[in-house]
Formats: structure tokens, C-alpha cells, sequence
């Protein structure tokens, strides 16, 4: 209600993900951004959805994703990362690895491993996540359940399991562990700030 | 500036006097507040098996509030219901040309939670900057949400802190120490004298008062 977006709206991506975050600029009609493979930043797999796209139904995908439209339904993108940007509005509840959100939000959002929420972005819902990035003047109505880091156990029973084989025992099948992203895992779309709570 | 922090001063003069000067709205001066202490002690022990608690966090979305409060292991509710009493859209035109505040949209928009969810709440001055209408109702919401036994921390101005004080954001920094930050501009609704406090809450089995030389008095209140 407060927020005003429009100078949010010209932006260009760096800023939107932090100076320091390798970016998806590889994002065409948009000015200002790099589409030379050569750059560092360049991630040509990053999708794109423009703020003039419309879009009702489940979304699903097995790469990242940048939504800068409206999208009504359900969004799925296990495994990967999930930016909504300033001009998104979203309707639909949200799984992904990683949530990045500087539009607005209705509905629940998971983020396997983290979920921030930028200065500019307005969430209605419940947060379920291993990690929360809020920043101030974020605006949240809702409720945040920190989930436990479910690759600990797993950790530690891999390595029990490696010990025993060492030993001579018998392996159990552990497969699937490598794919849960805990805390230490690098997220190559936004970076750590101030005010992730595990580094404070 | 000057006036800013002459504000300050007559907000929080005396023993809880903040211990940095300047006010902008990115900047903070850290407070002590008996009220949060007492509040985070009882919820520590009103939580013996260590589990996670459901607290409700009423003020503006704080960063620090969520990393404290999910850093001790609690499911955190956060419901700015300040700011959603702002909407437009609840304000209704009638005939005569006065408006009026539509408070069932809003009780059916806004603190909608299933009976007895929340350990804690966190009102912090709300009461005070919210419109008359909207007070009672919230208190009757919040109590029909609270567990038996559960608490409620509140801050209420007392009648010097003037009519133009500032509305401030709180951050906990600490189990017993806050941070105040300038926030959006409400404006002081009205002053509740103790009896008013009490009335208030007289559907909850206790309230304790802790007073200050910073013209705010915290209220402990128990479901």
C-alpha cells in the first residue's frame, strides 16, 4: 500500500539481485544487460518470463527461472532456483530451491534451501524453508517455519554407512542424498547477505 | 534534525533514554525493555520440552524479530494489522458523505487464525495508533487466538508522550534490550489510563505493568 514500485521498475538486474550475485543476464528486450556469453554473469540457463506475460495453470521446470509476469496457479521448480522480479505477480503457491522474491506474492512459498525476500517484495502467505533472507521494508503477512536441515542426518548417515564399508559391512543404498542442497551448498543466484540469519 | 531528536528525547527521556542521538528512519537506538525480558522468560518457561512455539509478531515485518524468534526454534506469524487498517478499500462512503471504517471486512480480511494457535503475541503499541473502532475487536481476536497460559506483550503511551509521537518500528536485538526504528507516519490515536489497560483485557487471567521514564508503559498480559 505504501510501496511505490516505479522506480523499482527500471532497474536493471544487477541491482535486483545484489552486486555481487552472478546474474541471469542473458535475458533479451531488456536494455542495459549483457548478452555476451563471454561475461562471467552470462547464464543462458536461466528462463525468462516478461513482465507482459500472462499465465494461468502449473508452472513447472527442471531449470531456473527468472518471472517478471503474472503467473495464477502453481509453481514447481524442485531443484532449482525461482526470482520473481519487481514487475511479478504472483497468485499461486511456490516449491523451489532457492526463492528470490521482489514482486508480489499470493500464496504459500517452500524453498528447499532458501527463500529471500527483497526490500521491494510484498508475500501473502506462509514461508516454509531452511533459510530466510528478509530484507527491511520487505513487507510479510504470514508464517515462517524454519525447517531443520534434513541433510544432516542423512550426512551423518552416509558417513556411518561409508564407515561401516570401510569396516567391511554392508552398504546401504543412499541414493538421492547428493540432491538435498544444504546450508553449505553455494547458490549461484543470490549470495549471502547481512542479513542471512546463519551468518549473524 | 534537531527536531527529530528533540522528539527522541521527549519520547524516551530518562533512565531508558536511548544511547544514540540521531533519528533517521534507517538508523536505530537500542532501548531495554523489562517487558520483552519478562515476555521471553515466560515463554521459555511455559515451553519445558523445548518445542516450537507459535508467537505472533503484530508490528511491520522485522527482519530481526523473525531471525530472534526463529533462532530460538518458533514458527513466527507476522501480521502488520496497522498497515492493513490503512487500506482504502475499507473506508465506506455513505450517503451523508461521511465515511465509515468497514470492520467486518476487515475482521474477515485481517488476524483470521483457528482458536488457542499461538503461545505469544507480540502487540507492541498497536492499541494506540489503531482507529477506535478497531481496538476491542483485536483484543477479542487476539484472546480467542492465544493458548491458555499463553502471553501478550503490549506497549501503551502514557499521556506525556504528546499526541505527535512518533510511531516507531521494534526490532528485538535482544532477550531484553530493543531496537527502535522510525517507521511510517500514524498518528497517536488516544492515551489509555491503566483502567482503561485493564478493561481492555479483563477477559485474560492476569496483566503486569512495567513502568518507565520513556512515557511508555509495557504490559505483560496473560491469556
Amino acid at each position: 500500500m505504501w510501496k511505490t514500485r516505479k522506480e523499482e521498475e527500471d532497474q536493471p538486474l544487477n541491482a535486483l539481485l545484489g552486486q555481487q550475485s552472478p546474474l541471469p543476464t542473458a535475458i533479451p528486450g531488456r536494455e542495459g544487460r549483457s548478452m555476451d556469453p563471454k561475461n562471467e554473469n552470462f547464464r543462458a540457463d536461466v528462463a525468462h518470463i516478461g513482465k507482459s506475460v500472462v499465465f494461468k495453470g502449473e508452472l513447472s521446470g527442471s531449470e531456473d527461472l527468472y518471472l517478471d509476469g503474472e503467473v495464477e496457479g502453481g509453481i514447481e521448480l524442485r531443484g532449482h532456483s525461482l526470482i520473481i522480479g519487481p514487475n511479478g505477480r504472483i497468485r499461486a503457491n511456490v516449491h523451489a530451491r532457492d526463492v528470490v522474491i521482489h514482486g508480489k506474492v499470493e500464496g504459500n512459498v517452500r524453498g528447499a534451501d532458501r527463500v529471500e525476500l527483497k526490500k521491494s517484495s510484498i508475500l501473502t502467505g506462509d514461508i516454509s524453508t531452511q533459510r530466510i533472507v528478509i530484507e527491511d521494508g520487505a513487507f510479510f503477512k504470514g508464517a515462517i517455519d524454519i525447517q531443520k536441515d534434513a541433510a544432516k542426518p542423512e550426512a551423518k548417515r552416509e558417513a556411518a554407512a561409508a564407515a561401516a564399508a570401510s569396516a567391511g559391512g554392508f552398504t546401504p543404498h543412499t541414493s538421492g542424498v547428493s540432491r538435498i542442497s544444504g546450508p553449505s551448498a553455494s547458490t549461484p543466484l543470490s549470495p549471502p547477505t547481512p542479513h542471512d540469519h546463519n551468518k549473524k | 534534525m534537531g527536531s527529530v531528536s528533540n522528539t527522541f528525547f521527549r519520547f524516551f527521556g530518562g533512565a531508558s533514554a536511548p544511547s544514540e542521538i540521531s533519528a533517521s528512519s534507517s538508523q536505530r537506538v537500542s532501548r531495554r525493555s523489562s517487558g520483552l525480558n519478562e515476555f521471553t522468560r515466560a515463554v521459555c518457561e511455559s515451553n519445558n520440552q523445548d518445542e516450537s512455539l507459535c508467537i505472533l509478531d503484530l508490528g511491520p515485518t522485522s527482519p530481526a524479530n523473525i531471525a530472534h524468534l526463529t533462532g530460538l526454534g518458533h514458527k513466527v506469524y507476522n501480521e502488520d494489522v496497522l498497515q492493513a487498517s490503512t487500506d482504502p478499500a475499507l473506508s465506506v462512503n455513505m450517503e451523508d458523505g461521511t465515511s465509515v471504517f468497514d470492520l467486518k471486512r476487515f475482521a474477515a480480511e485481517n488476524l483470521v487464525y483457528e482458536a488457542a494457535l499461538f503461545d505469544a503475541v507480540l502487540c507492541w503499541d498497536v492499541p494506540d495508533y489503531l482507529p477506535e473502532t478497531l481496538v476491542k475487536p483485536l483484543v477479542e481476536r487476539i484472546h480467542r487466538a492465544l493458548k491458555p497460559g499463553g502471553v501478550l506483550l503490549a506497549f501503551f503511551h502514557t499521556r506525556d508522550a504528546g499526541p505527535d509521537a512518533a510511531y516507531y518500528r521494534y526490532h528485538i536485538a535482544s532477550k531484553d534490550t530493543l531496537e527502535l526504528q522510525r517507521g511510517p507516519q500514524f498518528r497517536l490515536q488516544r492515551v489509555f489510563q491503566n483502567r482503561h489497560i485493564e478493561n481492555l483485557f479483563r477477559d485474560y487471567s492476569s496483566i503486569k505493568f512495567f513502568l518507565s521514564r520513556d512515557h511508555i508503559r509495557e504490559v505483560l498480559v496473560v491469556r
